[in-house]
């Protein structure tokens, strides 16, 4: 299809979220959202604008500022038959119902001796850059990814935020999705969904032959952005799309690094203890012997995120720190 | 076969002298039944053939049985890690629960859960809470799944005066009164929270007090008179299934054992845990039952035959079966997939 066709639909992050959530809600009647402000507010992010309408307070349910109770309550009513979604504003209150995702949705369907699966879905914002100081800020799906019993995705793209939630749903046991805030508003073009999306598998978002840069999330566009400079001087990167945080698609990781050799990892969260870290120690494990190069780390600096524009965008990871890990590693 | 307790239909004891004393019988023997059960769990725990954290229900078994009664099969049942006597009043087989104590196969958690994780889907029982409060909250989602789908059922939750601390309990008190949740919340106030009396917990000690604040029917009741229990839980439920949201049932009792099996039971007067076991609700009943002729010595000998027989066949059991082979080890983590270890 050529660009500007009029089957082609130029689209946000946040409208396609919007259209996942309203075909959900269409295709299949246990389906509802709950969460703060996500009815007649239209959802703090404006994810959820106009739904209360098209689906009434019960399937569109604004719940009182009770992380615990209201994810608890998705927990329960997914073990009751019904396909809830639940959204929480941001990772950093999900912490405030950690108890209920770990202690309960994670560990039920174990405990219960297979009795108990959680087929729910929780949708959250995560991650820096628009100065909202470090209480709304943090990246803490790492954390989420540590957890044996839940699924964790992390849509980068529009297409993935049109298509992760409806295998989300179908999943039986609980997913976390979640929503970088500074992606919502990108905008571009999607094509009409064809075949259902897995959520098993990494996505190359750019070939290339000298180094790869893995992500996901948020830092997809800054890695995107550093793998065009690289072009510039002459290095081919590949872009790796995690997608999926847990399970992590290994394989992928594996495959691409054999390829490369050379590797550059790029992850929003603190460095010590990280997701980063984890696939480091991966590549460490699986990969040594491809390795050209030292593994590169590029992660948040270890400091809760500031509010100071200067002082936030120097604790992020940015386009030019990936350009220079990346030719650290090459050069 | 006489169907399970807890399973059975509800059935209002008549008028008649021969049906009450029947159902008194049918009372006592399910208080029995959890007492003995558990009487032997201890001396399986002293000869180590069950572990892990055990916390017995001796003194509290009016409270179970005398809520189950309210029950249907549809309803559900959200407990805590004190559950024995929930999952016994509930219909899981004795056999089912004691090879979960002893880790086996054949549990009713296929031994992932112990004595703290009991669970029965098929019984809408699910859990078996080590949480304090923890349970709370997905009461609630299976009370709002029931209420969204126009079911009258109810879905009751048992927590201890401790975790009306927590702010799960406030927060779920608060949704289940807002959305008019069909929840039973029954809070067995057994005075102490492990160590810590309820006056050195709670600022307002009268629990069923602050619950009305909430705008739903809450009451106290004395929870070592299990008809007393049986008589509000009926009523509370049948409020909930008429649609009457969520009720609160502070049940007054007490425990009779040290908090788990660990604890050297040092903070209570010998005095106090005396006076209460002179309230002891078995003994309670039974005195009643004799008092109205109802119980022969020949039918009391008979229920206890019964029960040590079902007992012994459960331990005998729970030896033989089998242990879960290693190699299932990552079994259940996700229903999709086995991660690699
Ligand atoms: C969230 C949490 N905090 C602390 C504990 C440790 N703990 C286990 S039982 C208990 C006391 C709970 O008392 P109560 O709720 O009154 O129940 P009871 O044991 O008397 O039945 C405590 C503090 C826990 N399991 N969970």
């Amino acid at each position: 299809m050529a660009t500007g066709q009029p089957d082609e639909r130029k689209t946000t992050y946040r409208e396609a979220m919007r259209e996942a959530l309203r075909e959900a809600l269409r295709a299949d009647e246990r389906v509802f959202l709950m969460g703060e402000d996500v009815g007649r507010y239209g959802g703090c992010f404006g994810v959820s604008l106009g739904l209360l309408e098209e689906f009434g307070p019960e399937r569109i349910r604004d719940t009182p500022l009770s992380e615990s109770a209201f994810v608890g309550a998705g927990i329960g009513a997914a073990l009751s038959g019904l396909r809830p979604i639940v959204e929480i504003m941001t990772v950093n209150f999900s912490l405030l119902a950690l108890d209920q995702i770990l202690n309960n949705a994670a560990t039920l369907l174990h405990m219960s001796g297979g009795q108990l699966p959680v087929p729910l879905v929780i949708r959250m914002t995560t991650g820096a850059g628009r100065q909202l100081a470090a209480q709304h800020s943090h990246s803490l799906e790492g954390w989420y990814a540590h957890i044996p019993g839940i699924r964790v995705l992390a849509p980068a793209t529009i297409e993935d935020a049109r298509s992760m939630l409806a295998p989300a749903l179908a999943d039986p046991d609980p997913v976390l999705i979640f929503e970088h805030g500074s992606l919502y508003n990108a905008a571009g073009e999607l094509a009409p969904l064809t075949a259902p999306v897995d959520l098993d598998h990494a996505a190359t978002r750019r070939q290339g032959t000298d180094i790869s840069l893995i992500t996901y999330g948020g830092s997809l566009p800054k890695a995107l952005a550093a793998a065009d400079e690289l072009a510039a001087d002459g290095i081919s990167a590949e872009v790796l799309d995690l997608r999926t945080l847990r399970p992590l698609d290994g394989e992928a990781i594996a495959a691409s690094v054999a390829r490369t050799h050379r590797a550059v990892v790029v992850d929003e969260a603190w460095r010590t203890g990280s997701l980063a870290a984890e696939i480091s120690a991966r590549i460490a494990e699986e990969s040594l012997y491809e390795l050209d190069a030292p593994v590169e780390r590029v992660c948040s600096a270890e400091v809760p995120i500031p509010y100071a524009r200067l002082l936030e965008q120097a604790a992020l990871p940015q386009t030019a720190d990936i350009v220079t890990a990346a030719h650290r590693a090459v050069d | 076969m006489s169907p399970a307790p807890g399973t059975r239909k509800r059935k209002t004891p008549t008028g008649t002298d021969a049906a009450r004393a029947e159902h008194r019988r049918e009372l006592l023997r399910a208080m029995l039944r959890i007492r003995r059960f558990e009487e032997r769990c201890v001396e399986l725990y002293s000869a180590a053939k069950i572990r892990g954290f055990v916390h017995l229900y001796i003194g509290e078994e009016a409270v179970a049985v005398g809520v189950n009664e309210a029950l249907t099969a549809d309803d559900a049942v959200v407990a805590t890690y004190r559950e024995h006597g929930h999952a016994l009043a509930r219909g899981i087989p004795a056999e089912a629960v004691m090879a979960e104590m002893y880790g086996k196969t054949t549990g009713c958690s296929g031994g992932r859960g112990g004595s703290m994780h009991l669970f029965d889907a098929s019984r809408r029982f699910y859990g078996g809470n080590a949480i304090v409060a923890g349970g709370l909250p997905l009461a609630a989602g299976l009370a709002l799944a029931d209420r969204m789908r126009r079911q009258p059922r109810v879905t009751c939750c048992f927590f201890g005066d401790g975790a009306y601390a927590e702010g799960e309990f406030h927060e779920t008190a608060n949704l289940a009164a807002l959305w008019k949740l069909p929840l039973l919340f029954v809070c067995e106030n057994n005075l102490y929270a492990m160590g810590t009396a309820i006056e050195r917990h709670e600022a307002q000690t009268d629990l069923a007090l602050r619950s009305a604040s909430y705008g739903m029917a809450a009451w106290a009741v004395d929870g070592m008179d299990v008809e007393a229990v049986e008589r509000a839980a009926r009523r509370a439920a049948e409020s909930i299934r008429g649609g009457g949201g969520p009720h609160f049932l502070e049940m007054r009792t007490y425990r009779f054992r040290a908090h788990s099996m660990y604890d050297p039971d040092r903070y209570r007067d010998k005095d106090e845990i005396e006076r209460w076991k002179a309230r002891d609700p078995v003994t309670r009943l039974l005195d009643r039952t004799r008092e109205d002729g109802e119980l022969s010595e020949r039918k009391l000998a008979g229920i206890e035959r019964r029960i040590t027989e079902e007992i012994d066949a459960a331990v005998e059991a729970a030896e033989q079966a089998p242990e879960e082979p290693v190699e299932n080890l990552l079994r259940n983590v996700t229903s999709g997939f086995v991660e690699a270890m």
